[in-house]
């Protein structure tokens, strides 16, 4: 294997020694033939293309449907690791929460100074009409997915809390089929903790969060802007396995006071929408009016405990990468406890320091934009040409207030399957959380992205990376 | 279920049924062309009739030969009905009723529509076309065959049997629509070689020369193939055929739902027709007739289909 002395590698690191989360996998790996693996590769492909795992691409027109490369080396963590993690995850995504409850409540934090009013009462994703409304079990981010990443043995960071409509989760339940479609002999030499029942958890986690009211086995509805969204493929897949029905906007209407679906039979009433259709686009008449992949007065409904929508509109504000940098007060705030996980150092820009200190050294920075997701619109310092860099530098002059940077991370690296065996490649993780009632759950595992290309640090899809299946391994 | 997946799963099947429809129709037209190679250009324009697409075939300036009928039939873009068109269709309404397939009916259509589109990414060398047919009769099949195999029996399923039944009806009418004079009893040239390659035409078009020669041995008459196409309830693309597993599907959900239907109503008036009916009272009537009107009925039957159950809002 190449050797890479920067980055930690989290199969073999440095020497020869393989660390032992991967001893199994390791030695299984050397008795195969690298031709043999290469060709499940293409088999894992053609699996698939088949099942129809594909995303659309915004802008392409020729490749409307994309297959998301799929690498077929697993990404473990050990148990240990998993148990810091899960503590780490479940603290944060409760302070998120909690955030949430306040922010469009009593403000407490507002008032105690630990983060600025203007950051959130001028945030587009502050939605003023979410003032005073608890939903249901006051949980706000029922579906959060965290993006980690790790630097070293013991060092985990949060790169991102995505809050809003994360998604990726269906990548993590077929790259595990997948795997054990290609791989059976490798799970009963290893004991991998299961995800599959992920479908199961965010439906009964849904129901539990239903309006006041609602009948004994609610109706849950997956509420899609349409076939074609990129994550398409993902809101059907969801739908499919948790046996909800898939709506459009324009299946909708309001009936009796109710949120209703029209059906062969007429309309049968929704208790809960797990909505994946941004908050601007939800209802005309309470957000933005050109939208039609919304419902006009859903927003109202849900204001009078009539349905649940989950994510909660307004959540957004929690995962803005400006408030990101206050995550650690916030933390601390609300549990009253040291953040176990710990952010990434950031600069915000709208700090005459942090912007004078980013300008001078962009080159070493990553600068993203506060809304920006998806790997676009953001500047990898170390990889931009000096033009770059300077066409970069006016637009965070222009308007500072809309970025943050972060130094560039020695994102560690898990190999992939190439034709000269395996190299080295950077990853992140994304672990998926069900926030219900009854508590948080963290499915074991979760999205590993990995960026293809060598020596890059981008794992984005939308940008060429791939996935990994991830293995939690059992106690 | 939505009124929205009704209709997608109706419209799938429709599509599948259709683009089976196409490669059968280039199979008969490759057939005639090549053994009876003076009356080619008429049984082609037949053909193209047939698919409905008369008019859009001229405009493109495409002429009355094997080429130029056979890509069009199979995969060019300025025919919607091709089997190129009618697979993408398919399966783009399979992917908005995902949620209401199991996974071998989504994959079969996938796969069948991944196979097949790429097979016709080019234009088809003549030699190439028997295979090619095949291999859309067979991935065709193996999507039907993943549908029997795992589809719950209920709405979903009966949405699906509509669409292809309804599909064929009209595809059986339009075969004798086109051919209809040549079934015309006062028609005096019986026997005649030209006759026999219209019969011939009109049975392959419909699947139907040896399950006609079975029931019929060596004797062909054209009242005997107009009386088995409409009436014959053994034949699988026979209107009698069709209309019995329409009525038997809407009937079942109006059964399930216990409410009045409209179109299962309709649909059983136009079978108890078939049933009450002889090939004779058919000429009484007039064989265009007969043909036209039940064309018409068929779609109103589809519209009234689509309302009752909501498809759209």
């Amino acid at each position: 294997m190449e050797a890479s002395a920067n980055f930690f590698n989290e199969m073999q690191n440095g020497s020869a020694d393989v660390r032992a989360p991967y001893a199994v996998y390791h030695q299984w790996f050397e008795t195969e033939d690298n031709g043999r693996l290469l060709r499940k590769a293409r088999e894992a492909e053609q699996l698939f293309r088949r099942t129809g795992i594909t995303f659309n691409v915004y802008g392409a027109n020729d490749a409307e449907e994309r297959l998301i490369p799929f690498d077929v080396v697993p990404r473990i963590i050990s148990a240990p690791e998993w148990r810091k993690l899960t503590r780490g995850i479940e603290q944060r995504v409760r302070a998120l929460n909690a955030f949430l409850y306040d922010i469009y409540h009593r403000q407490e934090i507002l008032r105690s100074g630990r983060v600025p009013s203007e950051l959130i009462v001028s945030n587009s994703a502050f939605l003023p009409q979410m003032i005073g409304m608890t939903p249901p079990g006051a949980i706000y981010t029922h579906i959060a997915g965290i993006d980690i990443v790790r630097t070293g043995e013991d060092a985990f960071f949060v790169l991102e809390d995505n809050v809003r409509t994360p998604s990726g989760v269906s990548y993590m339940l077929e790259n595990r089929e997948t795997m054990l479609q290609m791989f059976p002999e490798l799970f009963a030499k290893i004991r991998v903790r299961r995800v599959s029942d992920y479908p199961k958890k965010l439906r009964r986690s849904l129901a539990a969060c239903a309006p006041a009211g609602a009948a004994a086995r609610p109706v849950v509805a997956v509420l899609t802007p349409g076939i074609h969204n990129s994550a398409y493929f993902e809101h059907a897949f969801l739908a499919d396995q948790m046996g909800a029905e898939l709506v459009e906007g324009h299946d909708l209407q309001i009936v009796d006071g109710r949120v209703a679906m029209r059906t062969t039979r007429g309309y049968q009433p929704i208790d809960v929408l797990y909505r994946r259709v941004d908050d601007d686009f939800l209802d005309p008449l309470s957000f933005r009016a050109d939208s039609t992949l919304g419902l006009a007065g859903l927003f109202d409904l849900y204001r009078a405990g009539r349905v649940t929508l989950a994510n909660a509109p307004g959540a957004g504000i929690a995962d803005d990468k400006a408030v990101y940098s206050y995550m650690p007060d916030i933390v601390e705030f609300y549990t009253g406890e040291k953040p176990i996980l710990q952010n990434v150092p950031t600069w915000r820009c709208a700090e005459a320091d942090a912007l004078n200190y980013v300008l001078e050294h962009l080159s070493e920075l990553v600068v993203k934009e506060v809304h920006g997701s998806g790997g676009y619109g953001m500047l990898v310092g170390p990889a931009a040409s000096q033009s770059e860099c300077a066409a970069f530098a006016a637009k965070l002059r222009a308007n500072p207030a809309n970025y943050i940077a972060q130094p560039t991370l020695a994102l560690s690296t898990v190999p992939v399957l190439t034709k000269a065996g395996l190299a080295p490649r950077h990853v992140d993780l994304r672990p998926f959380v069900l926030v219900a009632p009854e508590g948080v759950d963290i499915t074991p595992g979760g999205l590993t992205r990995v960026a293809l290309q060598e020596g890059s640090l981008v794992v984005n899809s939308s940008q060429g990376g791939g996935t990994k299946d991830t293995w939690v391994l059992e106690e | 279920m939505l009124g929205k997946t009704a209709g997608g799963l109706l419209w799938m099947a429709r599509y599948l049924e259709r683009s089976e429809n196409m490669a059968r129709l280039v199979e008969t037209g490759l057939r005639i062309a090549l053994t009876r190679s003076s009356s080619a250009e008429d049984e082609w324009a037949s053909i193209i009739a047939t698919a409905a697409a008369s008019d859009r075939f001229v405009a493109a300036g495409h002429r009355y030969e094997s080429g130029d009928a056979i890509d069009f039939l199979l995969r060019a873009g300025d025919n919607p009905s091709s089997v190129c068109a009618a697979l993408t269709a398919a399966r783009n309404n399979a992917r908005l009723v995902r949620t209401a397939l199991t996974r071998e009916a989504w994959e079969a259509i996938n796969v069948c529509w991944m196979t097949v589109t790429d097979a016709l990414k080019q234009s088809v060398e003549p030699t190439e076309v028997p295979s090619l047919l095949s291999l859309v009769r067979q991935q065709c099949a193996l999507v039907r065959g993943a549908m029997q195999g795992s589809l719950l029996r209920n709405e979903i399923y009966n949405f699906i049997r509509i669409g292809t039944f309804l599909e064929r009806a009209d595809n059986t009418l339009r075969i004798l629509d086109v051919k209809y004079y040549v079934l015309l009893p006062e028609i005096a040239y019986v026997g005649s070689s030209l006759d026999n390659v219209q019969w011939e035409t009109i049975l392959r078009a419909a699947s139907a020369d040896r399950s006609f020669g079975w029931l019929h041995g060596g004797e062909i008459s054209p009242a005997e193939i107009a009386s088995f196409l409409i009436f014959d309830s053994r034949m699988p693309r026979s209107l009698a055929f069709c209309y019995a597993e329409i009525t038997e599907n809407l009937g079942r959900m109006a059964r399930d739902s216990a409410s009045a239907s409209t179109s299962t109503g309709m649909a059983t008036d136009m079978l108890n027709r078939l049933r009450h009916l002889s090939i004779n009272d058919v000429f009484e009537i007039g064989l265009h007739q007969f043909i036209a009107s039940f064309i018409r009925n068929n779609a109103v039957l589809a519209t009234t289909i689509e309302r009752e159950f909501r498809f759209y809002e």
